[in-house]
């Protein structure tokens, strides 16, 4: 098993005639994942890479079963996006997209969590569940099926992450990246409960940054709710106060948000923090 | 993206907030105008500067007449505040404060939400307020789909005031910031502090907004009020070229494609005992142009003794990424050292196409670390 995708994901690209959209569309599908659909407003009847374009995601969910979806838009209009998805009855929403207005977020967010779906980002890099399925823009040659659950907020730090268990043996079950944004879909929280109730996850590498206090609330849920073995890295020791480091979201505010309480955090209920991100792995090992 | 307290003012009052009478000024003589205009003997004069600790840094001061507002003008202007120099003062109509509240909305992680948060301990550094006494801050979560209806401001209005009619006034006050907040997308609007004045009267004496930089394309005019430090211009000049780049002040100038992965790289390159001089990252592709484009920028700074470039090749490969830094190459000539790990699909192609080269080139992030340490401190030698 997996968590959020598997093979019975059937996806539908939103954006799939923009030039983002159709390369990482190819990208997916070539590894396996069973792109179904795509939208494009007044494109109806194309068809990008063999797979056929619809006007709605409603249309395109009736015509084709797709119960995922991911969003290539442009940032003003990844709101209406992400709502559109979730009003058609799409279960899982995944948002690519970087740059969306923290508020089009809040009420996107509200608006998917009323319709009972799930969002994934925005400014993320999705997701994959190694030999099932990819959903975003993950370099899948890196990934190995295994059980390790990877959560990340950031994308390349999460790839070296996982090339470093990829060569020390050790598969993934699912790898998430939440996104770098102050506001976006499912956190730790959610995606530790999702691994420590699946059964083929017995590892979990969680990879934080500065900003926020979600690694001190994961911190705690670990310690009341989480039984498998679980290493963290935190990116940004070195980063000034004040100042946004790349993701919008990884800024030390008013003193708060530093790595230093982040690691504090994790080492104060036990949970080893690494030094270097290629320490994740030995970590990992010694406790499985 | 910040403003200053008088444009937040303005904003304030287009939207109908009460706000004291206040005129900003850039001369000792633009002051003594305001002065006669604002028909008041005693008057606050309050530094316009990018950052908080006004108050302690002497930058707000009570005039009472016009000999010592002359004076505290003269001394404001041109101060330095936390390395921003006064270029202008807000001159206000002194008011008479009877108690000092305060008053925000945030955008909370957490709850994904818009926050209100009240407190009747006003006019003090409300994180100081939330560290030594939470329970006197009141939060409530805001429903973007219903807003702030007057059920809810009264509802606020009450944890800070006792009396109907002065709850009367504040619940307008509560929904029209709570407007501001959406309709310009705001990321802080805080009134600290909220006043009840000795004549019964509830305004703001002071106005701090600050705006999510993601929106600033469908706010023009507010885009418009950016200042940005010499600092900031740099970071600024980077962004308009797709660089995220923040200077840190020491010697290993550093390139990465991926912000966590920057981020990680000067923490490493701390570990080992050396200082980096910036975080730079150069977003997912590493394309021949954008490598000169960022070496040019790590090269403009003088401290920089080693560069040390730390690629993930991901969806682009590690053997397009080493030709496209051989191209670079080609175009840039530089004394300065330069360390490159390169890791990722087709990683070995890729660094055999960098051998022979006068790169250094290193196959694990502790080792290229390593490497730049140790340069640094050749240089030094």
């Amino acid at each position: 098993m997996s968590i959020l995708i598997n093979k019975d994901t059937r996806l539908l690209v939103q954006g799939i005639t923009g030039r983002d959209g159709g390369f990482h569309a190819s990208k997916m599908k070539a590894y396996g994942t069973r792109v179904v659909a795509g939208t494009s407003p007044g494109k109806a009847g194309e068809i990008v890479q063999d797979i056929p374009v619809f006007n709605t995601v409603r249309d395109a969910v009736s015509e084709t079963g797709a119960n995922t979806s991911v969003i290539f838009v442009p940032a003003p209009f990844a709101k209406d996006a992400m709502m559109e998805a979730a009003d058609a009855g799409i279960g899982l929403i995944v948002c690519i997209t970087e740059g969306v207005p923290t508020l089009d977020v809040v009420e996107a967010y509200r608006f998917i969590k009323s319709k009972g779906a799930k969002l994934i980002g925005p400014n993320c890099p999705g997701l994959i569940s190694p030999g099932k399925s990819m959903v975003g823009i993950m370099p899948t040659m890196i990934f190995r099926e295994g059980g390790t659950g990877v959560i990340s907020r950031s994308g390349t730090l999460t790839y070296e992450v996982v090339y470093n268990l990829t060569e020390q043996g050790m598969g993934q079950s699912t790898a998430v990246g939440v996104g770098g944004d102050p506001v976006v879909g499912l956190y730790y929280r959610e995606l530790l409960e999702m691994f420590e109730n699946d059964p083929d996850t017995d590892s979990i590498a969680l990879i934080g940054e500065i900003g926020g206090d979600a690694e001190e609330r994961a911190a705690e849920y670990i310690r009341d709710h989480v039984t498998k073995p679980v290493a963290v890295f935190i990116a940004g020791q070195q980063a000034p106060p004040g100042k946004q480091m790349g993701h919008a979201g990884a800024i030390i505010s008013s003193g708060s948000g530093t790595a230093a309480e982040k690691i504090a955090a994790f080492e104060a209920v036990g949970v080893p923090v690494a030094k270097e991100p290629g320490q994740i792995p030995s970590l990992l090992k010694g406790r499985r | 993206m910040k403003i200053h307290e008088y444009q937040a003012k303005e904003i304030f009052a287009s939207y109908g907030l009460p706000v004291d009478k206040s005129i900003i000024c850039r001369s000792v003589e633009d002051a003594i105008k305001a002065y006669n205009q604002l028909d008041s003997q005693k008057v606050i004069v309050k530094a316009q500067v990018h950052t908080g600790g006004r108050g302690k840094a002497g930058g707000v001061k009570l005039a009472d007449g016009e000999v010592e507002l002359r004076k505290h003008a003269a001394a404001i202007l041109g101060m330095e505040i936390k390395g921003f120099t006064v270029d202008r003062i807000l001159v206000g109509q002194a008011v008479n404060i009877e108690k000092e509240y305060y008053v925000s909305y945030v955008i909370d992680r957490n709850s994904k939400s818009t926050l209100l948060m009240l407190s009747r301990e006003g006019g003090m550094d409300i994180e100081e307020v939330a560290r030594t006494a939470p329970e006197k801050i009141h939060k409530f979560v805001i429903d973007p789909a219903v807003g702030v209806p007057d059920y809810l401001a009264r509802e606020a209005a009450f944890k800070l005031f006792d009396d109907i009619g002065q709850v009367r006034q504040a619940a307008p006050i509560f929904r029209k910031l709570y407007r501001l907040f959406v309709e310009n997308d705001a990321s802080l609007a805080e009134i600290n502090p909220l006043v009840l004045t000795k004549e019964g009267s509830i305004m703001a004496i002071d106005a701090k907004m600050t705006f999510d930089d993601n929106a600033l394309f469908r706010h023009l005019k507010i885009a418009g009020l950016k200042e940005l430090t010499e600092e900031e211009k740099k970071e600024q000049n980077a962004r308009d070229k797709g660089f995220s780049y923040v200077h840190l002040g020491g010697d290993i100038g550093c390139m990465v494609n991926g912000a966590g992965l920057a981020m990680a790289t000067m923490d490493m390159i701390k570990l080992y005992g050396g200082n980096p001089a910036n975080f730079l990252d150069i977003g997912g592709s590493s394309n021949p142009t954008k490598v000169i484009e960022a070496m040019k920028l790590l090269l403009n700074d003088k401290d920089v003794k080693v560069v040390l470039i730390n690629i993930f090749g991901g969806i682009t490969r590690c053997d397009d990424v080493a030709s496209g830094l051989l191209e670079a190459f080609r175009q840039i000539s530089t004394d300065v050292p330069i360390v490159i790990r390169l890791t990722g699909t087709n990683e070995k192609e890729g660094r055999a196409m960098l051998q022979g080269s006068h790169f250094h080139v290193a196959e694990t992030m502790g080792d290229a670390t390593r490497m730049a340490v140790e340069l640094t401190k050749q240089y030094q030698d």
